[in-house]
């Protein structure tokens, strides 16, 4: 009989709801299931890394979030980041871009370049990377409704600079069902949204296979109000749906799932994010192995970009940020991740500036040069707590995506608003748990310094309406360039295609290569699919 | 004795898809007992205005987070006034430095609740104003 030393103690739970003891032993680890889902690091079930080595061999790739204005602005501020030392880029592009419309657009009135660059055609994607190497550098694009555009401007431009698309590395967000939970950039309906995701995937599969083509995203349903466990399971049951699609079209999974990789959220606290991650890769790696009978250990590591934590910042005392974004690197790197991107502290009411980003890189640098993260794997494995918790919340993560499965499945639920419903009344009993102090937050519900707080002269990033005009300047000298006859000629084969039901991917990369837009490419896709309509549930 | 409810028309303009802020106060506001109409993202200024007047609004409130909300209500103010919505309540919440709050409020937005606003602070302000 176990002796509670305890009794008295009011009971405390993490976030995923999970009840945390004051001590954790061997009998709690026994309990809980033993060491059997941990293994070696580069060994299945990858538990403690995807890796053998992880970090002594190459530390994690470091790609703070950065586009703002227009194509040559963003360039500017990815050479600055390149040489302080950052060794991937990750690039945001403005709101008109992400809903697949052009800059001269009516709806795109007051957005172009303003949370992050604009693209219209190919020659703005030539001008973003020029002169970068995109050999040494991946670049990771965080485009979702119009991820398929764009990736095909992506390719088509580095094969113009002369490099292999089939030797060609990166990363496109691409995740369309996530946007329907939170983020909000879809353009069409859930069914030929998953169709385009499928392209995509297939496509890179045969002709760039070394390029992922799909990022799958827990983060953003975490910041949507779900929990850390619900974060990794939503993410699997996503993951799966593009995997079920892409299998029905005859492609062997081991031919692509080495590709999918995802991208995750820290904030809060740290045992139960780094247990988060360690679960999550043992149970991806189950998955795909048990259920997908996946062969190639890549095609079974739960590859993956964690850090940002938009949703632990405070706009209150926002020199916090810096601290909590430290304490995110740091859980991070105890969890493994092969690439790492951090808020900024100013990010909780502005676009970074470079002052900000560069302090974010130093953090991580900080990591790898004076703390000794990178010197030996898993440095938490073997902790009785880690591991119990570990185990723990493995079991409740395919609890959750049982209930899922029993329920219609994701892409049921995704459609009919449920799982947005469910994580935004979560995020209401948040909210209303920090303004009651239940859930204690610096800054905001305790250590308030109202009176200590001089009026802090903020800087925000300058939005110039004079750029908009430019971009659509330069759109339309664009326009006046190009082979009409090919334009439209490659406009309607997107259509035609998209009718066929072909795989789109052939298409659009004929058009980008014509110079059509964004818009003119998505308006000929919309032709045969329609628009999304939001089911508004609550 | 019956008073009617509170009716808010709650919009997202524009392009801005993060709307976890925006639900959140829709569900603060039911629970205030205000019958609230989310219009959801994607909102033009044409659309909002069109909605608001046909379901009525006593208030007419907009949540924006990426910074476009000037350009935003520079359009809709005169579309809310061709519309016979001037004499409404019209609050704006979200990323709203404090430096555009005075246009903001010459705009006719005169409730202004910026990230970190509490959720009691907004209805209570609602309902002082409305009733």
């Amino acid at each position: 009989m176990k002796r509670d030393p305890t009794p008295d103690l009011p009971p405390r739970l993490n976030e995923s709801g999970l009840a945390i003891q004051p001590l954790y032993t061997a009998e709690d680890l026994e309990a809980s299931g033993g060491l059997a889902m941990l293994g070696r690091p580069g060994e299945y079930p990858f538990t403690r890394g995807i890796h053998a080595l992880m970090y002594r061999k190459q530390p994690w790739t470091m790609r703070q979030y950065t586009g703002f204005g227009n194509a040559a602005d963003t360039n500017a501020r990815f050479k600055y980041l390149i040489a302080n030392g950052q060794t991937g880029l990750n690039v945001a592009f403005d709101l008109p871009t992400q809903c697949g419309l052009d800059s001269d657009d009516p709806q795109s009135e007051g957005e172009v370049g303003r949370v992050g660059m604009a693209i219209d055609t190919l020659r703005d994607v030539e001008i973003a990377f020029d002169g970068i190497d995109l050999e040494k550098i991946t670049v990771s694009l965080t485009i979702n409704g119009a991820a398929a555009i764009m990736i095909a401007m992506y390719l088509a431009m580095a094969e113009k600079r002369g490099y292999d698309v089939r030797k060609l590395r990166g990363t496109a967000q691409n995740d369309i069902l996530k946007e329907f939970i939170g983020r909000g950039t879809w353009i069409f309906p859930v069914e030929p949204s998953m169709r385009l995701v499928g392209d995509t995937i297939e496509y890179c599969a045969k002709h760039a296979p070394k390029y992922s083509p799909v990022s799958v995203c827990g983060y953003h349903i975490r910041e949507s109000g779900a929990t850390p466990t619900q974060e990794m399971a939503y993410a699997f049951c996503i993951a799966k749906a593009y995997a079920d699609e892409v299998i029905r079209r005859g492609l062997p999974v081991d031919e692509f799932a080495g590709r999918l990789s995802y991208n995750f959220n820290i904030f809060g606290n740290i045992f139960e994010q780094v247990a988060k991650f360690r679960a999550g890769r043992g149970l991806w790696a189950k998955i795909m192995k048990e259920q997908y009978g996946a062969t190639q250990p890549g095609s079974m590591w739960l590859r993956m970009i964690a850090g940002g934590g938009g949703g632990g910042l405070t706009a209150e005392q926002p020199e916090n940020n810096i601290v909590r974004g430290a304490y995110y690197a740091l859980i991070s790197a105890l969890s493994g991740a092969q690439t790492m991107a951090l808020c900024c502290f100013d990010e909780a009411y502005t676009i970074p500036s470079e002052y900000a980003q560069r302090l974010s890189l130093r953090t991580m640098q900080l990591l790898i040069e004076e703390m000794g993260l990178t010197d030996t794997a898993d440095p938490l494995g073997g902790s009785f707590y880690v591991e119990t918790l570990t185990n723990r919340m493995r079991d409740e993560m395919e609890r959750i995506m049982a209930e899922v499965d029993a329920d219609g499945g994701i892409v049921r639920q995704v459609a009919e608003g449920r799982v947005q419903s469910q994580v935004s009344a979560q995020a209401y009993r948040r909210q209303r748990d920090i303004e009651s102090g239940a859930l204690r937050k610096v800054g905001i519900n305790c250590y308030r310094s109202d009176e200590a707080e001089p009026e802090r002269a903020v800087e925000f990033h300058p939005y110039n309406e004079a750029d908009a005009r430019a971009q659509i300047a330069a759109f339309a000298r664009v326009r006046a360039g190009r082979d009409a006859a090919a334009v439209a000629q490659a406009l309607a084969r997107v259509s035609a295609d998209a009718r066929a039901g072909a795989n789109l991917m052939p298409a659009v990369v004929e058009a980008v290569k014509a110079y059509a837009s964004v818009g003119e490419i998505t308006q000929e896709m919309v032709k045969v699919f329609g628009r999304y309509r939001e089911p508004v549930r609550f | 004795m019956s008073h009617k409810r509170i009716r808010v028309v709650l919009a997202k303009p524009g392009l801005d898809g993060h709307d976890q802020g925006a639900k959140v106060v829709v569900r603060a506001m039911r629970d205030a007992g205000f019958e609230v109409i989310y219009t959801g993202l994607r909102q033009t200024p044409e659309q909002v205005a069109r909605i608001a007047l046909e379901e009525d609004a006593d208030v007419i409130a907009l949540s924006s987070m990426v910074g476009a909300h000037l350009s935003f209500c520079r359009r809709l103010k005169p579309l809310l006034e061709e519309a016979g919505l001037a004499d409404k309540l019209w609050v704006i919440g979200g990323n709203l430095p404090a430096q555009d709050h005075a246009e903001l409020r010459a705009l006719g937005f005169e409730g202004i609740f910026p990230t970190s606003s509490r959720l009691d602070a907004i209805c209570d302000y609602i309902k002082a104003k409305v009733q």
